[in-house]
């Protein structure tokens, strides 16, 4: 069957030097006729420019999300995949599996599914492509029996994701397998059962290196940084020195912070700390000699997505500092998010993620209305016009529109006249 | 697909949610509850019903936020979440409880 099914287009994928999708797949095809198909589908769809996908809506009892369900237009050329669903899985955090659980899971899905998974999808979950409409519920049923849970689709909390952390790096500054595994347990009721505007995301690095792009991919990022001095080995940092040369250590440390703060006197390193805007470059290249500071924390950032209704945007610094050690800090934390919620909830337009919900409303009434001190390090940008520019004191906008911003909800206008 | 219901032949999609809408009755909900596997009190009417009256005032299906918080306002802020929602619609109240209130599919959620 396989073998008569047209590929000549996505053939081409497997030309080059990079290891092919393509190949696997028709490895795979050998033992599963559907994927077989499936080629062929992609191949119709790479011909006529068209994507024969269509969209449906598929539970499993009791949840809202986790099941991307799709149905071919071209059922009647390829019968096998006229239903063919994704089951999103949650992955532990960091993504740590004992071989015993990866097989455990290869099993459950070569019994029930086409056999392709996606190691970590965009969302950081565990994909698995191609159920039909009964052997998704028994897949469903056999992960749950064996400890796994689904993840999170629409509007819905999704599928947290981090760094590996404290587990495995010298750099992380926050425990973020810990903190994933108490947001996600925390929050397991959003996760399952979509309740928000649109989709929310929570992705946790443990320090600004962000391994897990939490700051292009995600609606919360959560990255570990420091306060205070790093700390400096200076007889790391002199043996540095003495293997690589001066000449190199100039070069690829010293002219390469962004904002000139670290010196080389000498044999020593010396940083002027509250001029450090924890690019990590310098920490990076001599891991031995320089480390984070000791006084460890998290800053907690807000709106990074995609293109929907505004272009990509990457997240914007929302909370400098943070310490995240204690039950206390995670309630802190977890107090923050419900409020964030609660309002981006309440006044959001549909399909609105929460950046771009401040983008609409302004940050000052976002942060009156979940209740935060507005604070410098919440500029994303210094306004590009050497004059500061206050909004009473300002000419009216073009068609004479009133100065201020529309207000999002009723109380808005009492909490502005308060304030003045 | 269709069903036919005294007398009546209802068509549906391949998903079982009626193709025109005008066609709803109280039978008709009772019938696809039926198919669903649930057994309609009232509360399970009354998130239909409310559902209904949304749907005629402003042609959407309201998003789920709105839904919890008035059956919150009317029987309860204990009620007034998703839980009590899945609980008495398994199958999600975006797609079972609509399906059955007559209300158009859900599109896929992206």
């Amino acid at each position: 069957m396989a073998d008569k099914i047209d590929t000549g287009m996505v053939d081409e994928l497997e030309s080059g030097p990079w290891p092919s999708f393509i190949t696997d797949l028709k490895e795979l095809s050998k033992r599963k006729p559907a994927v077989g198909q499936l080629l062929g589908q992609l191949n119709q769809s790479y011909k006529d420019k068209w994507n024969y996908w269509q969209g449906t809506v598929l539970n499993v009892d009791g949840y809202g999300g986790g099941i991307i369900a799709r149905y071919s237009e071209l059922s009647q050329q390829y019968p096998a995949i006229a239903q063919f669903h994704t089951i999103r899985v949650i992955p532990p955090a960091g993504w740590v599996y004992s071989t015993k659980t990866l097989r455990n899971l290869c099993d459950i899905w070569d019994k029930h599914g086409a056999g392709i998974m996606q190691m970590h999808g965009m969302t950081g979950d565990i994909l698995l492509l191609g159920t039909d409409n009964e052997t998704t519920f028994d897949c469903a049923e056999e992960l749950f029996e064996n400890g796994w849970d689904l993840g999170g689709s629409g509007g819905a909390l999704r599928t947290l994701a981090c760094c590996v952390g404290q587990a495995r790096c010298d750099m992380a500054c926050f425990d973020t397998m810990g903190l994933t595994t108490h947001l996600t347990n925390t929050y397991i009721s959003q996760l399952h059962r979509p309740e928000f505007p649109y989709k929310y995301k929570f992705k946790l690095s443990g320090c600004p290196n962000d391994c897990a792009c939490s700051m292009q991919r995600s609606d919360m990022p959560i990255i570990g940084t420091w306060r205070g001095p790093m700390q400096i080995n200076q007889d790391e940092a002199a043996k540095f020195v003495k293997e690589h040369g001066e000449q190199y250590v100039i070069d690829n440390v010293i002219t390469r912070c962004p904002t000139n703060c670290i010196k080389l006197e000498g044999k020593k390193i010396a940083v002027d700390d509250p001029n450090c805007v924890r690019c990590m470059h310098c920490i990076n290249v001599m891991p031995k000699a320089l480390r984070p500071g000791k006084d460890k924390g998290v800053t907690i950032l807000l709106g990074g997505k995609r293109t929907l209704k505004i272009g990509d945007t990457m997240g914007s610094v929302l909370v400098p500092f943070m310490k995240m050690e204690t039950e206390e800090d995670y309630q802190k934390l977890t107090d923050l998010v419900d409020r964030i919620w609660d309002f981006w909830g309440s006044n959001a337009h549909d399909h609105e993620r929460v950046g771009e919900f401040i983008n609409r409303v302004g940050l000052g009434t976002f942060l009156e209305g979940i209740g935060l001190e507005p604070d410098p390090q919440m500029v994303r940008a210094p306004t590009s016009s050497p004059y500061i520019k206050f909004e009473e004191l300002a000419p009216s906008r073009f068609g004479g529109e009133s100065k201020h911003n529309p207000a999002v909800r009723s109380e808005e206008v009492e909490a502005m006249e308060r304030a003045e | 697909m269709a069903f036919d219901l005294n007398g009546v032949t209802y068509e549906t999609d391949e998903d079982g949610y009626l193709v025109n809408l005008d066609q709803w009755n109280k039978d008709v909900a009772q019938y696809l509850a039926t198919q669903e596997g649930l057994d309609m009190t009232d509360a399970h009417w009354e998130v239909v019903d409310f559902l209904r009256e949304y749907y005629d005032e402003y042609k959407i299906a309201p998003m789920i936020r709105i839904l919890t918080k008035a059956i919150g306002q009317k029987l309860g802020k204990e009620k007034g979440n998703t839980k009590y929602l899945y609980d008495l619609y398994p199958g999600g109240p975006a797609k079972q409880a609509c399906k059955i209130a007559g209300l158009p599919k859900p599109t896929g959620c992206v």
